[in-house]
């Protein structure tokens, strides 16, 4: 079933990673793919994948649900890796076939690659994982709002950010029920050759999305009446405020950052 | 006492599409709700509750006749923000008046655009769950939440805006026996004890009696106006009009046919059967 | 006779192995007769939903079976395929299913999907057309520029289409004031009359149920409750109030009677509940 998708994989926690101001975490989101992009080192890399740790044991996330989160990735990982391993020729040649060959460069490389693909995608997650997507969304305005100048819908955006994933769940649902109504009226899904199938989708989609609008413009009107009207003027109820924890989170991401540059620069 | 909502006059007819003509729903209607009162408006579909509820708070403007809110005219657009905090609505379909994926978030909507000041909102919202009964639900998913409670979190989102009158529309058509108790609980409580002004806009009997006055609305005309207790009694008028009185007045009046003489203003079950059982037990 | 239904033992569990396990049904067994109508309720929660989504192979139970006149459904694809036809489901809102241009055309969508002839169609969307009630105009416009209460008719007539054996419903006249209620239940019942179906209704409206139906199926907790004629079930209604269930006025009205000493019978109408009383005066 639909249903048991899990969305917005917010996994509500009291610890110092979660009281963390969204900004915070934004930023240091930021600084750490900076580092990682910079990293070329065996040392560098481990100073990265020591900071993760860090933030996972401080965060309790289980480190099981960020493996579970890789699932999707595998293809990805394995690809880059092929193509790492295979198509880079440095260093000693330690296997070769039909034209391809295997060096000890080309190893280390993989290895490299992987890792900063499973650092980046972990260390989103652990963005994703520790803030609450309204957290984040209050975040990005907040972050995002000097481009305000350049009259950018800046609060706009986060407001439909905000309404796209308040109704997620329920538009999955509403799918759900429209696929059994129609499955009750006989349609079938599942047999059928490609265009056939594309067609069965006709009796979801339309429903759906006169459903979708109907929701929205009922909406409207609901915000309407509650006084909407934009950005100008609103205030929040959960005021940001950098505290103590924000200052130390930051002074360890610049010492990592500078770590890792100074490291590059010596070629370390 | 002072009126919370007058309608004078009024008239309104939909604009038509293209060559379709428009639909004239009122041509001369008047009603007027006292400040602090708990009014049921009781009419079929297409009878023009919803088309009249809109107009309290500007959705939809008057075509003639004036609508007043709290003593403000709702022609002056000027005034449409001074109207909207002052009258809060609610809507049949709980999904879709829930603006944010946290409850208290949701509530914090109407606040926030309001202005008003971070620490005031916090205690708004915490103050506006409790009296709807969901302080334990702050936290939660609205999805995850049953109608009913849905709907009380759209309540709360309403009173945290410090309203003098909540206009509901149909706020338990898509609710069931449960979460229609709730609701109705919920509105009769705020009325009672906050003194807001509740017009509940309803096409179920039961629970237009739990309201001081009734409302009758037929083809854009009222037809009945007065107490719970004077509006159901007048039962032939009331299946003239398609509608039915509660059960208790109608087993009464069934046995009034056959020549008994009970009262008609009887809605609360227990009360009827005391009347049936002085009028039943002496033939023992 | 074998029974056109028959459930045993049906067991059915969300998301098993998952944290979010839920049982909804459990040990569930029942048969029903070929033109019998029958009246589920239950509160939210309590698996009648569930229950209905098994009884035409929409869901597969995880143990246990549903037999459609002696056969399983589930025995192999086509005949799950053909329950899906021989079972027709109408579920809760329907009429937010609506996807075709024109009203024939969505009506026909089921039979279509039947593989039956041109013909076979044409004569099966203009009966289930007639069985709502449903103009010959009204076959051409789009089902989206009708009303709610239209609307749904449209709905319905597309599983009366398929002329199921067994018609199940799903709160047919959730959200449609008297009248509405009213025209789509005799709907209902004419089609049953007329092709004599089996047909189940499932309801949190006790009074429609009850008037309705031969027999009622009460679901509390993902288990069978009870399962009687509503006379029989309405004479445990303090039971029923216990699950959480409302019960009509009258009823409430009769059961105090009772407390207060008058020999009256379980009710759930006004006029049974007026007659019972007649009675009583003339029976001393």
């Amino acid at each position: 079933m639909l249903k048991d998708i899990t969305l917005g994989q917010y996994f509500p926690g009291n610890s110092p990673v979660h009281k963390l101001d969204p900004r915070t975490k934004l930023v240091m989101l930021i600084v750490y793919i900076i580092a990682l992009f910079s990293a070329v080192s065996w040392i560098s890399y481990g100073l990265c994948f020591v900071f993760l740790i860090l933030v996972v044991a401080i965060s309790r996330i289980p480190p099981k649900s960020l493996l579970r989160g890789m699932k999707p990735m595998i293809f990805i990982l394995v690809f880059t890796g092929m193509l790492n391993l295979f198509f880079y020729a440095e260093g000693t040649v330690l296997l070769s076939f039909w034209g391809i060959t295997v060096t000890t460069g080309g190893i280390i490389r993989a290895f490299f690659m992987v890792m900063r693909i499973l650092m980046l995608v972990s260390a989103t997650f652990m963005l994703t994982y520790t803030t609450s997507p309204i957290a984040l969304t209050d975040g990005l305005e907040a972050l995002l709002s000097p481009l305000k100048k350049l009259h950018l819908p800046v609060h706009e955006l986060s407001m439909m950010m905000c309404i796209a994933l308040r109704f997620i769940p329920t538009l999955i649902e509403e799918t759900d029920k429209i696929i059994s109504a129609q499955k009750a009226r006989g349609a079938d899904f599942e047999s059928g050759k490609l265009m056939e199938k594309v067609k069965a989708l006709v009796p979801i989609l339309v429903p759906l999305f006169i459903s979708a609008f109907r929701r929205a413009d009922e909406l409207a009107t609901a915000m309407e009446c509650r006084c909407y009207q934009g950005g100008e003027g609103r205030t929040k109820m959960k005021q940001m405020h950098y505290c103590g924890r924000d200052f130390c989170a930051f002074g360890v991401g610049a010492v990592l950052l500078a770590a890792v540059i100074a490291l590059s620069v010596f070629g370390l | 006492m002072s009126k919370a909502i007058t309608v004078e006059n009024l008239s309104y007819t939909y604009p038509g599409v293209e060559d379709t003509p428009g639909v004239t729903v009122f041509t001369d209607l008047s009603l007027a709700v006292e400040e602090g009162s708990f009014v049921a408006v009781l009419g079929g579909n297409g009878c023009g509750k919803s088309t009249l509820a809109k107009h309290f708070n500007t959705i939809l403007l008057p075509s003639g006749g004036k609508v007043h809110v709290c003593g403000m005219d709702t022609s002056d657009p000027n005034l449409q923000i001074a109207i909207r905090r002052n009258v809060g609505m609610v809507f049949q379909n709980p999904d879709n008046q829930i603006v944010a994926n946290v409850v208290e978030e949701d509530v914090a909507f109407g606040p926030e655009n309001l202005g008003v000041e971070s620490s005031q909102i916090r205690a708004r919202v915490d103050g506006a769950l409790k009296q709807v009964g969901m302080y334990d639900y702050r936290a939660h998913a609205p999805h995850l939440l049953s109608g009913g409670q849905k709907q009380r979190v759209a309540i709360a989102g309403i009173i945290a805006m410090e309203p003098k009158c909540i206009v509901l529309d149909e706020p338990t058509a898509m609710l069931d026996p449960k979460g229609r108790r709730e609701v109705i609980d919920t509105i009769t409580k705020l009325n009672k004890e906050k003194g807001i002004t509740v017009v509940l806009i309803t096409h179920h009997m039961d629970e237009a009696a739990k309201a001081q006055r009734v409302v009758v609305l037929h083809e854009g005309k009222i037809t009945l106006d007065g107490t719970p207790q004077e509006v159901f009694s007048q039962v032939e008028m009331l299946h003239n009009l398609r509608l039915a009185s509660p059960e208790t007045v109608e087993l009464c009046y069934a046995l009034n046919q056959q020549g008994y003489e009970l009262p008609l203003t009887e809605l609360d079950p227990n009360q009827c059967a005391q009347i049936l059982f002085e009028t039943f037990k002496k033939q023992v | 006779m074998t029974p056109i239904i028959q459930v045993e033992d049906l067991q059915y569990i969300y998301s098993g192995g998952t944290p979010w396990e839920h049982t909804a049904l459990n040990g569930v067994s029942f048969s029903i007769q070929r033109g019998e109508f029958v009246g589920i309720i239950g509160h939210t929660g309590s698996g009648k939903s569930t229950l209905i989504q098994q009884l035409n192979g929409l869901l597969k139970p995880t143990g246990g079976k549903v037999l459609l006149d002696g056969v399983d459904i589930w025995k192999d694809k086509a005949t799950t395929r053909q329950a899906r036809f021989r079972v027709g489901l109408v579920f809760q809102y329907p009429e937010y299913q609506l996807f075709e241009e024109t009203v024939y055309k969505d009506i026909a969508f089921g039979p279509k999907n039947m593989r039956l002839s041109e013909q076979e169609i044409d004569r099966r969307v203009r009966e289930a057309a007639g069985f709502v009630g449903l103009t010959e105009k009204q076959l051409l416009s789009s089902p989206f520029d009708l009303s709610g209460g239209q609307k749904r008719r449209v709905a319905i007539a597309g599983v009366i289409a398929m002329e199921p054996e067994v018609l199940i419903l799903d709160e047919p006249a959730a959200g449609l004031d008297p009248e509405g209620r009213e025209e789509i239940l005799k709907n209902i019942e004419d089609y049953r009359k007329a092709k004599n179906a089996t047909v189940i209704m499932v309801s949190h409206s006790m009074n429609d149920v009850a008037r309705l139906t031969d027999r009622l199926l009460v679901m509390n907790g993902s288990k069978l409750a009870m399962d009687g004629t509503p006379d029989e079930v309405f004479a445990r209604a303090e039971e029923l109030l216990r699950m959480g269930l409302d019960i009509p006025d009258v009823t409430r009205v009769f059961l105090e009677l009772k407390k207060l000493g008058l020999d009256v019978p379980a009710v759930y109408t006004t006029e049974q509940a007026a007659k019972a009383l007649l009675r009583l005066k003339e029976g001393k």
